[in-house]
């Protein structure tokens, strides 16, 4: 399989670099070059998405309406989550795809580069359409990100092209997933076996499997949507014969792999930056395999835990309880082998340790609300509550929105050639772990008390945690500003101290990107690496 | 008024956390009933397993944080492996999981098991209020927010919410029940879906267009138990709160009779004569309860989304198309055919002709309306199909 990459090697392709000029990040089919844009378009996406959240948060702070009308306010919930989810978690992570996976299996470039610049552009069409939105007749999709039938049917005149947005999402996003398996099956090193594949590799070959498996069906579900809107059909109309509840199964046979899809490049991540601080081998590498592999699997027959309260007949309930507690068992076994492969490590603390020691951390609280959500009949108390909004925002911005920090203090060093500000990161990772506690950690007790979710005021009981958050929604949103100017300031020439080969001591021992120079060069492993590192399975 | 209601609220302020504001809590309530209890039970026995693992997890961790550093010095070892604990680990969390299911099935049975019941109430959620429905009785009334939360939630509205008693958890008409009785609950909806919940009850239950959900509850303590909405239904889904209000039998039976008077009574007022001043002062508050959220409260509308009540050719013009449009609804515009009785519609209706800028100068009879809404064919999704003009 891997003589493709030889015959690929003719003269063209060989010390030749990028185009001139602007054009250059249009027409470009380098891996490195489209990881840039990708990861460059989801941190502005952060930022766009953070602007929403601060404008609920805002809103938020106070009981009563000060700000926008509740409308605009359920607007920007949906689009917060759609843009937080489609604009800026999974473009990242395709983002660190693109960068690291060749590198990583010691291959030229992706095995599709045209596809990989098309999937990149239909993202961008794609949520610029879904932003249009905003400024549409009737205002952007207000429904929640579920987009669930009727409600979602009464959005006015952006129906259609938040549907569309969704299609063009969706097809960006299985285009890059055919890309990564394309990949990973053909393009490895020839001496490099599945089961020496670096675990960011394996997250990713399977996450890009759950990615195709569950666009489509999402984009089923909206074009159903379509159809009852616009073509007289009643999927989901009861008047019609059809079932509005039908939409939430094919809704969440898509959404819970996808936040699955969200999270198992995270760990894919965290288990490569563990062991080079830890100055030890990962834990249990085959067992981590196996677990991502479970926890996939788990994903697609747990979906109805999220509509516990829509009235399944007591089978179901149960079935689905028992199935959710599962997947506590490979979960934890995630943690517990990340804590195993710090136990008698020989630790340093830089950013990307720090971010990731917290992703273990915090992700693990998220991982407990989880379990106590699991429980059925305590669910009917917790859902729709901002219990939940704690909970999933616990699994989403301290664990995978950290571990994409700590994954750009790692990485940016041997993409730039330039090391970062190690004080000025630290100052922004301790801000930032700290501010997020005080943004969700008091809503685990608002929903608790009884404070539903979505909503643009509350009673006064709620005010004082409220306010809490908001203040520290406030900090955390600032302090990413923190970030963008170390990144910029990185790309630029940081603190001007070169950084090694393997940047980060013996770094080289884990994983083959360490063994390029640093900045990596335009083209790489042109021929395939001899020498597979063994650190780290 | 106002200032005292001001001082009233400085001196609140004044007094720090006053009574307002240090009412907040950290935990899941108790509740009122059997199943909250066991719910709540359920709650803290798998918080404290969690707290447990976290303490035995994080304190390895921090423990090794703390001592296997290379700033001390300390050398790394180079085990990755080991079948021996990747079993234990396994084990031992299935063994927890097990033992968190055993009871929460136990709950999730009694939770399910809806017979004997001693009455029947059918709620439907509509945006943005809820219907009841006495089975057993025909007690039958419409519930949504109290109008002084409902001015203080408007934009800007210059009231301090702390100000409101029970800010937003407030109705103008709250579900009243009976203590000590197992109540059987079916849930519905008539346009989107809606969530029914009141913490201390222990469960939600979405009601669902064309779906009848089922739920039962026994109150075991007289009180005033508040809830809201929690499926997001629109604009307006933080503003349909439920306030159940549980009675000890004997008062529960007053009340009962009580409501059938009333409804002999408006179902006399719908047979009368009505003067124009009589319906312009009765439409005016009918207007503010179900039309000004959207319509706003001096009739002028949102541009793009709401149509303005005020200089409306729809609403100075043909009576009969105005009245079949309120009756049916279109688009966004709910159908209040079902939601108000003969008196209220007809009175917000020749109150919108004739206020709000408006002034046509004719009216509309309540006997007129009864007639209208008779014609309504019941609404699909109805088992039963009681007229909501019955009452």
């Amino acid at each position: 399989m891997s003589a493709v990459v030889a015959e690929h090697e003719h003269d063209d392709h060989h010390d030749h670099g990028p185009e001139k000029g602007f054009l250059r990040w249009i027409i470009t089919t380098n891996h490195k070059d489209i990881g840039t844009l990708y990861l460059l378009f989801a941190l502005a996406m952060f930022f766009v998405g953070g602007t929403m959240a601060l404008i609920i948060r805002a809103e938020l702070f106070e009981p009563g309406m000060q700000f926008v009308s509740p409308q605009f306010f359920n607007s920007m919930t949906t689009m917060h989550a759609l843009v937080m989810v489609f604009g800026a978690v999974m473009p990242a992570f395709v983002g660190f795809a693109n960068w690291q996976i060749p590198l990583m299996i010691g291959a030229p470039d992706m095995a599709l580069p045209r596809m990989n610049n098309m999937s990149f552009w239909m993202l961008v069409a794609g949520i610029l359409l879904l932003a249009s939105t905003l400024f549409m007749e009737g205002g952007a999709p207000a429904s929640g990100w579920t987009l669930y039938p009727p409600l979602v049917l009464q959005t006015g005149a952006a129906l259609p092209f938040a549907i569309f947005a969704v299609h063009m999402l969706g097809i960006s996003s299985i285009m890059g997933a055919i890309n990564i398996i394309a990949t990973i099956f053909n393009m490895r090193a020839p001496k490099m076996t599945l089961m020496e594949m670096p675990l960011f590799v394996w997250t990713w070959l399977i996450t890009a499997f759950l990615l195709i498996a569950i666009m489509p069906v999402f984009a089923g579900a909206v074009t159903m949507l379509l159809t009852d809107r616009f073509f007289d059909t009643s999927f989901f109309d009861a008047a019609g014969g059809g079932d509005p509840v039908l939409y939430q199964h094919i809704f969440w046979f898509f959404g819970h792999p996808e936040v699955y899809v969200m999270i198992l490049p995270t760990f894919g991540v965290a288990s490569t930056i563990i062991p080079v601080f830890a100055r030890k081998p990962l834990f249990g590498y085959s067992s981590m395999v196996y677990a991502t592999a479970a926890i996939a699997f788990l994903s697609f027959i747990v979906w109805a835990h999220h509509m516990f309260t829509v009235g399944m007949p007591m089978a179901g309930e149960l079935y689905f309880m028992y199935a959710t507690m599962l997947i506590a068992i490979p979960t934890g076994v995630k943690i517990f082998n990340w804590t195993a492969t710090m136990w008698q490590g020989s630790m340093t603390f830089e950013t990307p340790m720090l971010f990731s020691i917290a992703f273990v951390v915090l992700f693990t609280l998220g991982g407990f609300t989880g379990l106590m959500m699991a429980l059925a009949p305590v669910d009917f108390q917790y859902h729709d509550t901002y219990f939940i909004v704690a909970h999933f925002h616990y699994t989403l911005v301290p664990a995978s929105i950290f571990i994409l920090m700590a994954g750009g203090y790692f990485w940016l060093p041997k993409w730039t050639g330039n090391m970062y500000d190690e004080r000025l990161a630290k100052f922004h990772f301790w801000l930032s772990a700290i501010s997020v506690n005080i943004l969700f950690f008091p809503q685990h007790f608002l929903g608790l008390a009884g404070m539903p979710r979505r909503i643009p005021d509350y009673a006064v009981q709620f005010a004082d945690w409220n306010m809490v958050s908001s203040v520290g929604a406030f900090i955390f949103g600032f302090s990413q500003l923190l970030f963008l100017y170390i990144v910029i300031q990185t790309i630029r020439g940081g603190t001007g101290e070169k950084v090694t080969d393997e940047v980060w001591e013996d770094a080289h021992k884990h994983s083959l990107e360490w063994t390029l120079p640093s900045p990596v060069p335009y083209h790489t492993f042109a021929t395939p690496p001899e020498k597979i590192p063994t650190e780290h399975f | 008024m106002k200032t005292k209601q001001l001082f009233a609220g400085l001196t609140l302020m004044a007094t720090g956390l006053g009574t307002a504001h240090a009412d907040y809590t950290l935990n899941l309530m108790e509740g009122v009933t059997s199943i909250s209890k066991d719910v709540y039970g359920l709650h803290m026995l798998v918080l404290w397993v969690c707290v447990f693992i976290g303490i035995a997890v994080f304190g390895v961790m921090f423990y090794s944080i703390y001592y296997h550093r290379k700033s001390r010095g300390y050398k790394a070892s180079s085990f990755h492996e080991s079948t021996k604990v990747e079993i234990l680990w396994t084990i031992i969390p299935t063994i927890i999981l097990i033992a968190l299911a055993i009871p929460a099935t136990k709950v999730m049975l009694e939770m399910d098991d809806i017979k004997d019941s001693e009455m029947s109430i059918k709620v439907t959620g509509w945006q943005w209020k809820w219907e009841y429905e006495y089975l057993d009785n025909g007690i039958h009334f419409f519930s949504s927010l109290d109008e002084a939360s409902n001015k203080a939630r408007q934009l800007n509205s210059g009231i301090d919410p702390r100000t409101v008693p029970n800010y937003l958890l407030e109705v103008d008409k709250p579900l009243v029940v009976p203590v000590n009785t197992k109540i059987r609950f079916l849930f519905t909806a008539a346009d989107v879906i809606h969530s029914w919940w009141v913490p201390d009850l222990g469960w939600k239950k979405d009601t669902i267009p064309g779906y009848i959900n089922e739920a039962w509850t026994s109150v075991e303590k007289a009180g005033t138990y508040r809830g809201q909405c929690t499926e997001l239904c629109g604009k307006d889904h933080g503003f349909m709160p439920i306030v159940v209000i549980a009675m000890e039998k004997p008062d529960y039976e007053a009340w009962v009779a009580e409501q059938k008077g009333i409804a002999v009574e408006s179902a006399a007022a719908a047979e009368k004569d009505w003067s124009q001043e009589d319906l312009l002062a009765k439409g005016e508050s009918v207007y503010a309860n179900n039309c000004a959220s959207c319509h706003m409260a001096d009739g002028a509308g949102l541009a793009g989304t709401f149509p303005a009540i005020t200089s409306s050719a729809v609403v100075t013009g043909d009576m009969n198309a105005q009245v079949e449009l309120m009756l049916n609804g279109k688009g966004m515009m709910p159908a209040f055919g079902q939601m108000l009785d003969p008196v209220d519609f007809a009175a917000v209706s020749t109150f919108i002709r004739n206020g709000l800028g408006n002034s046509v100068g004719d009216l509309i009879q309540p006997a007129a309306i009864k007639s209208l809404q008779a014609a309504i064919p019941a609404v699909e999704y109805d088992d039963d199909d009681e007229q909501t003009s019955s009452l």
